[in-house]
């Protein structure tokens, strides 16, 4: 995230403008130097600006997928503290557990704060967005199934089946 | 995994578990208790003393009491056990009260003012014999004596200590004593009766020493039948066994002498069968024929003249002497809707002492029995005040023309109890007569909250406590949202329905069954059973909820039957039908018609099933589901259980479209030489089953096999059917079947060697509790078999339950031979059981606990998880967090789980569990000779605020929190302001 900063428009100090391509001598008070013929530069003024832009969006989308599966380590990482912190009631595995529900939620609320230094209208954002938020869902089902509040168990669906209707009944008993 | 969730299990279940008992200033709250003592056999009053009057009764459910004679509370009360008949009762020093009971040979004292026993003591004798007792003014060396005639033995029994001063034997065969008569001032003891049944003994003897003095008879040329008549100290009336001629027989100074008068002489009209009825007037003797009641007076030597006779139901007590040498008696008499009480002197019938008419409730029937007392007037003249019995068992004191109390005892006596709702509140139906003012509810709530606060002052607690227990809330006559009031219909031997208000208790309405009435064409009505016959909801609501009672005319099985459909809000009977046919079961179908009725199944003796209502539409109903409905017949006598189907239309009567045959489909035969049945026991039709599910450890599943057609069936070894102990642990067993009543399939058997019944059993979801005693272990012992259904252990797969590709909720049939595994475990438990019953509720979500009528007579709630097969010693730690106790060897009883707290329901006989609207709670009801009622919720109410829940508290606090929002944000405004203009 640091490096994307750097290439902000706000984060310089000074700039020289080398694609100033004004043709007019007076309009500046440094004559050319000699050698150097405005002319050629004039000619592929425009390509390399678009090279630019093209680069600065590439290494723009790039770092969006980069931002999106950082969320895997994370989820990593957390399978295998849980692992590491076992089954029984502790203070550290119920921190664990807490952290693990907590930092895919604040993770996805803020989405969109993340993924804003990529805005560009050139960059598509959508992917690395739904990767985003499909692997801090994955994060998060990891910490609810660890309270066991997932349902992936047979009991979960049948607890509440009531029973069978019967076909057949069948009334008596020793006589009055 | 998965330890998350069972925290918050653990927590929640640790924090429920321990107090399941009440407060103290919670008795009375939700619970009510009702004290009887049964029909009235015997009573005798002590007036004579100042202080407080009272009555002492025997009744027939072998209960001694002393009533208030103001009121008609019990001072003191005895309950003797089932054997321990009581004979006779009486009073004597004026401070014990006398009762001789099992046939005689038990004589006992009780202290008078509270009921202490003071002595007892056993008389034996060579044979078995009529017991009298009789207590005079005797004194022999100054000590009272009793002079006691039982088991063939004539004992005088000191009244200071209960030692038998002496006793005389009659061990002649064949002699049968009637009365022993002791002539007031005399030294000696008239002992008479028959030998052989045709010659009258007299046998005079010294009551000093029991020194026979003089011995006479005199033979007779027909036969003697029961009761003699005393109607002077020295003459007595006997009716011969064909009941026409009458005995006239004196025994003056040791002389017998002896006239006949056939009673066709003194009766125009032949009567039939005389009866002597009420033996001890002087001079006066009754006589009763089908027809009539006759009076006869006895006019010097064995002449006999008729004095009255009535065609009346008539009554009459006992003589009472009301002053020297005079004696009275009272005559009772029913005239419509009135009944007279006559007093009148023994010596002078034509002139009355007292005559009064008092209105009667039609729907406590005849009189039968009153029992008169005297007092004397401010102006010194005689007052009588009577006590009587009704048919229906009630127990009336009258005096002065008006009835002074009343006590409905033929509640002591429910034979079966099903309850009905109570009518919806309607829009236009005010019911602010019971509603409180604004006022008063707003002071209610402030004391309360003084109360939870702890700033009440004892008063404030007073009233508090009043408050609550007097809370009109509960007593209301219509539905409440919690569903806690209800009706409970009781029907009692004497064939008395009542409604009981389930609030307070207070009988809402009392009927006597017309039907079941003695009548030309049931000259023996018995009521059996009472069912429920229409529950309407839904679409029937404007249709009034009634029950089915049904009786037989006459003790034989194949009597025939007599229904009667009763009204439950009135209790108004609307319907009756003579049957044309016996009723040896009554089978409610799961099916109703239109109206909400039930339809039944009247198996006859026969074996025909008739179906009722006999309507239309129910036989519309009932053929779509013919082939589907069986029944079953257990046969304890013969150790045979036979199950049967319906075939078509009755053979036998051609007419009859109602009436089917049956046909015989399986038959369980049990060896009658090694096994006899003693006890069975079925689900509850309403019971409901939330889940067919049960969750075990580590998120696996069992399947509970749920059938409504399982039958429990205990035999014991022929030998063993008698007495604890009375066998030895080798020749006695045990025998359980679990039973499908359908197919005939015996789905689990289990022996218990050495093993005794009685046992008492409960069937409920998918498991049975029973309890015996363990000869080996010299134990009681408390069992429990779960059943599970194997076939449907497969359901596994998660995605194939997501998706809905699963055959668990397709309705099962008996014939498919589910595969059932079972599990089962025994434990130690101290009580011996009188009832066993499970807590019923309206889903059956809320965990059950079982109510155990304990040999105490009180009823204690144990949970079910105590009686766990899966239970272990050492629980693995997921079974543990599901809720497994580590096993022991015997069931815990804990103190505070007793639900009736600190009363006893005596005599107690069946606990009845009705659902509440509200899941958490259970109605309980346990009758015997008391009544108790109480709301009983088996995991606390946790889906209701408690009922001292202070809602004047929760108010202000929301008022408190919403003001200081108000000020703090006022204040942070003005700060702000304040900040800015720096």
């Amino acid at each position: 995230m640091e490096k994307g900063k750097g290439v902000m428009g706000a984060g310089r100090r000074w700039a020289v403008d080398f694609s100033d391509n004004s043709t007019a001598p007076s309009s500046r008070d440094i004559p050319d130097p000699p050698g150097f013929t405005r002319a050629s530069v004039d000619q592929d003024d425009s390509a390399v600006s678009r090279q630019k832009k093209d680069a600065e969006a590439n290494w723009k989308s790039q770092k969006a997928w980069e931002v999106a599966q950082a969320p895997f380590k994370n989820l990593l990482m957390m399978g295998f503290m849980m692992w590491m912190a076992g089954s029984t009631v502790h203070l550290f595995s119920i921190g664990i557990t807490f952290s693990a529900l907590w930092q895919p939620i604040s993770a996805l609320q803020g989405v969109g704060k993340v993924f804003e230094p990529y805005k560009d209208n050139k960059v598509d954002l959508l992917g690395p967005k739904l990767l985003f938020i499909a692997l801090n869902l994955g994060g998060l089902a990891l910490g609810l199934n660890t309270l066991g509040l997932l349902p992936t168990h047979a009991s979960d669906w049948v607890s509440s089946l009531s029973p069978a209707q019967e076909v057949e009944y069948s009334g008596g008993g020793i006589p009055l | 995994m998965a330890i998350m969730s069972f925290i918050f299990v653990f927590f929640f279940f640790s924090s429920l578990q321990p107090i399941l008992s009440l407060y103290e200033d919670q008795v009375g709250l939700m619970d009510w208790h009702q004290q009887y003592i049964g029909k009235v056999k015997q009573a005798v009053f002590h007036t004579h003393k100042t202080g407080r009057k009272r009555v002492v009764a025997s009744t027939e459910q072998n209960i001694i009491a002393t009533l208030d004679l103001r009121r008609g509370e019990i001072f003191w009360r005895h309950v003797l056990g089932p054997n321990d008949v009581v004979d006779g009762i009486d009073i004597a020093l004026g401070k014990y009260v006398i009762t001789l009971s099992s046939g005689g040979s038990i004589l006992r004292a009780w202290n008078l003012p509270d009921g202490q026993m003071v002595w007892e003591s056993s008389l034996h004798g060579p044979k078995h014999s009529k017991p009298l007792l009789l207590t005079r003014n005797l004194i022999i060396e100054k000590d009272n004596v009793l002079i006691v005639f039982s088991n063939g033995r004539l004992n005088a029994v000191s009244c200071i200590d209960g030692e038998v001063l002496w006793k005389k034997d009659f061990e002649e065969e064949s002699l049968e004593v009637q009365q022993v008569i002791q002539p007031p001032g005399s030294g000696f003891i008239y002992v008479l009766g028959f030998a052989a049944s045709s010659q009258f003994e007299m046998y005079k003897i010294n009551a000093k020493n029991g020194e026979l003095l003089k011995h006479e008879s005199t033979a007779f040329s027909g036969r003697f039948t029961g009761e003699v008549s005393l109607v002077s100290s020295e003459t007595v009336v006997a009716l011969d066994s064909t009941g026409s001629i009458l005995l006239t027989i004196s025994f003056h100074n040791g002389k017998i002498s002896s006239q006949q008068t056939p009673v066709s002489n003194l009766l125009e009209d032949s009567p039939g069968l005389a009866v002597i009825i009420h033996p001890s007037v002087t001079g006066i003797f009754a006589i009763k024929t089908d027809a009539a009641t006759i009076f006869i007076r006895v006019i010097g030597e064995g002449k006999l003249e008729v004095v009255e006779k009535t065609n009346h139901e008539t009554v009459v007590s006992d003589a009472l002497s009301i002053s020297e040498g005079q004696q009275a008696f009272a005559l009772v008499q029913h005239a419509g809707s009135s009944i007279h009480l006559t007093v009148k002197p023994a010596h002078d019938w034509d002139s009355n002492l007292l005559k009064e008419s008092i209105k009667m409730d039609q729907q406590r029937g005849f009189v039968h029995k009153v029992f008169i007392n005297n007092y004397i007037r401010t102006d010194r003249s005689h007052g009588f005040r009577a006590l009587i019995v009704m048919e229906d068992h009630s127990l009336l004191l009258l005096q002065q023309g008006a009835i002074v109390w009343s006590r409905e005892d033929g509640l002591a006596s429910i034979i079966d109890v099903t309850t009905s709702e109570l009518p919806v509140e309607k829009a236009g139906v005010s019911v602010a007569k019971v509603e409180l003012n604004l006022f008063e509810w707003l002071k209610g709530h402030v004391l309360k909250l003084k109360g939870t606060l702890m700033l009440a002052t004892p008063e404030d607690i007073a009233a508090i406590q009043h408050m609550r227990l007097k809370s009109s809330e509960k007593s209301k006559m219509t539905r409440d949202h919690n569903g806690f009031r209800k009706l409970l219909i009781a029907l009692t031997r004497a064939g008395k329905l009542f409604g009981l208000h389930t609030g307070d208790g207070r009988i809402v309405w009392s009927h006597l069954l017309q039907s079941l009435h003695k009548s030309e064409s049931c000259r023996q009505p018995i009521v059996l059973n009472l069912y429920q016959w229409q529950v309407p909801h839904h679409h029937a609501l404007d249709e009034n909820p009634s029950v089915l009672v049904v009786g037989r005319c006459g003790p034989s099985s194949d009597a025939l039957g007599v229904l009667s459909l009763v009204d439950s809000y009135t209790g108004k009977e609307f319907s009756s039908l003579s049957l044309v046919h016996s009723v040896a079961q009554v089978i409610p179908l799961p099916y109703t018609d239109s109206t909400e009725q039930r339809l039944h199944l009247l198996i006859d003796a026969d074996k025909h099933a008739h179906l009722y209502p006999k309507t239309p539409e129910a036989i519309d109903s009932f053929q779509s589901e013919f082939s589907n409905v069986y029944w079953y017949s257990v046969d304890d006598d013969n150790g045979i259980i036979k199950g049967y189907a319906l075939k078509t239309k009755c053979s036998s009567n051609v007419a009859d479209e109602f009436c089917f045959d049956s046909r015989e489909l399986w038959s369980i035969v049990l060896p009658s030489e090694s096994e006899k049945i003693i006890t069975t026991a079925t689900r509850k039709l309403n019971e409901a089953v939330h889940t067919q599910a049960k969750l075990i450890a580590d998120q696996d599943v069992m399947y509970k096999y749920i059938s409504s057609n399982l039958l429990f069936v205990a035999t014991v070894a022929p030998k063993a059917s008698g007495e604890i102990g009375s066998v030895t642990p080798e020749e006695s067993w045990l025998v359980v079947y679990l039973i499908d009543t359908v197919t005939g399939r015996v789905l689990h058997r289990m022996t218990h060697h050495g093993s005794q019944g009685p046992v008492q059993a409960v069937l409920s979801e998918n498991w049975v509790v029973y309890h015996y005693f363990n000869l080996r272990a010299h134990r009681y012992e408390m069992s429990v078999i779960e059943i599970y259904d194997q076939s449907r252990a497969d359901n596994k797969d998660v995605w194939k339950l997501v998706v809905g590709n699963h055959n668990l909720t397709s309705p099962v049939s008996s014939y498919s031979r589910a595969e059932v595994i079972t599990k089962s475990q025994s434990y130690f438990f101290t009580h011996s059981l009188k009832a066993i019953a499970v807590t019923l509720t309206v889903k059956g979500i809320t965990s059950k606990q079982l109510l155990i009528g304990t040999i105490g007579d009180q009823v204690l709630a144990l949970d079910k998880r105590f009686l766990d097969p899966r239970r272990s010693v050492n629980p693995k730690q997921a079974e543990r967090e599901e809720g497994i106790i580590p096993l022991t060897d015997s069931l815990p009883i804990i103190p505070q789980s007793y639900i009736t707290h600190s009363l006893r329901v005596e005599g107690l006989q069946s606990i009845i569990t009705v659902a509440a609207k509200l899941e958490s709670t259970t109605l309980v009801f346990a009758h015997g000779l008391d009544l108790f009622f109480t709301h009983y919720a088996p995991s606390r109410t946790y889906d209701s605020l408690t009922e001292d829940f202070s809602y004047a508290l929760l108010l202000i606090t929301i008022v408190v929190l919403v003001a200081a929002i108000f000020v703090t944000w006022i204040l942070s405004q003005r700060k702000e302001l304040q900040d800015r203009w720096r």
